[in-house]
């Protein structure tokens, strides 16, 4: 159940951003990214999710551990709460999607349609959707955007839940979670030098 | 012994087209002078067709260059999508306007044939619709190179839909040949069978198709390197962009 | 995969799902048809199959882009990239999904629109049937076209110009089959051609479209 990525350098629109990034993420741990905008943190959880190949180097976790929520909730809009939930949940092939629900305090909003709830709510319900995959490790992308303090409460205790049953969490997020087992990876030293271009476009130059 | 793949390098294939290049555009104008000459004022005319038939020293070729740079395309597709060597992505890029000129060329002087010929400037002729569908074919892959900014995700999708697209096109020959037979005339060239176009017609025509090959290929030539060199114009400035 | 099949259904025939568009649709072309070409019976029911065919293809076209481009704006593609299933079972169940939603209603409704164009009487299954076994395959590659052009914003366009070329030799078929129906001769061929074009392209193309789609997320 660990996450390791050795010597990883990703590259966004042909442009190298980050090389020789390293790190260990093992079971019960929490993983926060840091560094400024356009330094290559979406670019970089995108890559470990599988979305994207990387340039160089190796990721290596179990299959079917890993699960991403990006920026986008991939809520749809005429779907009701309950329903958007529950297809999560059969996708990844679980069944109980109640205990989610009462992670994020969703139950009063069950019938209600995605399309008619506020910004935090909908974050809330895309981030419940963690909770039925049963996948460990968690990719998160600015998990927090729009949630009220209650509500990052909320998401604090679940991830805290979450390690303490032996999973682990990776995110990019600028707030503090108050979270005892979190390290901080600043990925600012990793930024790809001078912005090499790729290997194709290397040759020229 | 040198490598076939060391002109996947994009240095070495423009210094090594760049020397051939002029060569080949100079052999192709030798082989066209040659050909349409000796083709248009030194054969008799057909005695069924009259002077007529001297239009299929530009159909014939054009044709023959058509389909064959759809294939060209084909195969760098297959190879960039195998080995993913850009140069051959940006040579698929640079064939398919030459092929679309090709096929336009082929449509027009078939158009042009026909009208004394079958009294009509256009039949739906399974040989010409099969011609008129590749136009389709090469629109819709150009279209989709242009319309996708970042050239490695161009040069795989365009791939994929060469690729798909080739068997819809066989198929589509096949499906049109079925819906209608139709008032072309056979095969003008063959290997396999007894009655080609006489001999009088026979030579010129070689001649016009190797001139038609040739600059097909000094053609995509430069426009390669065109590409090459747009590409990396445009990785600079990319480059500039973020270091500014 | 039966979830998301039951999800794209839901979402089509829940409001804005633009179920029943592709269907109207249909119903207009075939009404334009007869102001376009005149009101004569012998002349309309000669080219009913034929427009019959043709306005299903168009129909199918109009709803193309939704397949991927309204889970593409929401991050739900991404999602369903990093689920447990497949890209290619995706593809096949999207297009299921517009087949059911699409191809299907159109199959039911072309007899109904064959008697304004004065359909011979012996079209009638031919034309049913050829719908049936064409409409699959109209769906399968329109899916594969949405994948191409899944990331860009003003896809419509260039999505009917890639798909329509593929259509070709479905229509060709499909029609033919339809036409030699309405004249009573034997439509054994074409309809074995267009059922071999539409388990060929549901055989092939979800791994085109799936090889398309993990280009264009990433």
């Amino acid at each position: 159940m660990t996450l390791s990525v050795h010597n990883l350098s990703i590259t966004r629109g042909g442009i190298r951003v980050l090389e020789q990034v390293s790190f260990v993420l093992a079971a019960g741990e929490a993983l926060v990214l840091r560094g400024p905008n356009g330094i290559g943190k979406t670019t970089l959880l995108r890559t470990i999710a599988g979305l994207q190949p990387p340039l160089d180097g190796e990721i290596s976790v179990a299959p079917d551990t890993l699960v991403y929520a990006g920026h986008a909730d991939g809520l749809k809009s005429t779907l009701t709460v309950e329903e958007n939930l529950s297809f999560w949940a059969q996708i990844f092939g679980q069944g109980d999607i109640a205990p989610a629900m009462d992670s994020f305090d969703l139950g009063a909003l069950r019938t209600r349609p995605a399309g008619l709830l506020s910004a935090g709510q909908k974050r809330r319900l895309g981030l419940a959707r963690l909770l039925v995959t049963g996948r460990a490790i968690w990719i998160l992308d600015e998990p927090t955007v729009s949630l009220d303090t209650r509500a990052v409460e909320m998401f604090a205790q679940v991830i805290r839940t979450h390690l303490g049953q032996g999973g682990a969490t990776l995110m990019a997020t600028h707030i503090d979670l108050g979270l005892d087992q979190a390290n901080t990876l600043d990925l600012t030293p990793f930024r790809a030098s001078a912005n090499q271009l790729d290997d194709f476009d290397e040759a020229f130059l | 012994m040198p490598s076939l793949w060391e002109y996947a390098n994009p240095k070495k294939f423009i210094d090594t087209t760049s020397r051939v290049t002029p060569w080949l555009f100079v052999a192709a104008f030798l082989c066209l002078v040659t050909g349409l000459t000796w083709g248009f004022f030194f054969t008799p005319d057909d005695f069924r067709q009259g002077s007529t038939v001297k239009i299929i020293y530009l159909h014939v070729p054009s044709a023959l260059m058509a389909i064959n740079a759809w294939l060209m395309m084909l195969v760098a597709s297959l190879i960039w999508i195998v080995r993913r060597h850009h140069v051959s992505a940006l040579a698929a890029r640079a064939a398919a306007p030459v092929g679309v000129v090709m096929t336009l060329i082929a449509l027009a002087t078939g158009a042009i044939w026909g009208q004394p010929m079958w009294g009509t400037w256009w039949a739906w002729d399974p040989r010409l619709t099969s011609f008129l569908i590749l136009f389709l074919f090469y629109l819709g892959y150009i279209a989709l190179w242009e319309a996708i900014e970042n050239d490695d995700t161009a040069a795989d999708l365009t791939s994929i839909l060469c690729l798909v697209g080739s068997v819809f096109a066989l198929l589509s020959r096949y499906a049109v040949n079925f819906w209608n037979q139709g008032l072309h005339q056979g095969a003008s060239l063959s290997l396999d069978k007894e009655e080609n176009v006489h001999d009088v017609f026979y030579h010129p025509l070689l001649i016009c198709i190797a001139g038609f090959v040739l600059l097909f290929l000094a053609l995509v030539f430069l426009r390669t390197q065109t590409e090459i060199r747009a590409r990396r114009m445009r990785a600079l400035l990319a480059r500039e962009r973020l270091t500014a | 995969m039966t979830a998301l099949l039951l999800r794209d259904l839901r979402l089509a025939i829940r409001a804005g799902g633009g179920f029943g568009l592709g269907l109207a649709f249909f119903l207009i072309v075939v009404v334009l048809v007869p102001f376009g070409v005149g009101p004569q019976s012998e002349l309309l029911s000669r080219i009913a199959a034929g427009t019959l065919w043709i306005g299903a293809l168009l129909a199918c076209l109009l709803s193309l882009d939704r397949i991927f481009a309204l889970d593409w704006e929401d991050g739900s593609l991404d999602l369903l990239a990093t689920a447990p299933l497949p890209m290619e079972a995706i593809a096949a169940v999207k297009a299921l999904a517009h087949w059911l939603t699409t191809g299907l209603p159109l199959v039911f409704a072309a007899p109904v629109l064959a008697i304004l164009l004065n359909l011979p009487p012996a079209g009638y299954g031919p034309l049913v049937l050829s719908l049936l076994l064409g409409t699959p395959a109209l769906s399968m590659i329109g899916t594969f076209g949405a994948a191409l052009t899944v990331g860009l914003k003003r896809g419509g366009l260039l999505l009917s110009l890639l798909v329509l070329p593929l259509y070709v030799p479905t229509l060709i078929f499909g029609a033919e089959a339809a036409r030699r129906g309405m004249d009573g001769f034997d439509t054994t061929t074409p309809m074995l051609m267009l059922a071999g074009i539409t388990c060929g392209t549901i055989a092939l193309l979800p791994f085109a479209a799936a090889a398309v789609l993990r280009v264009n997320l990433r």
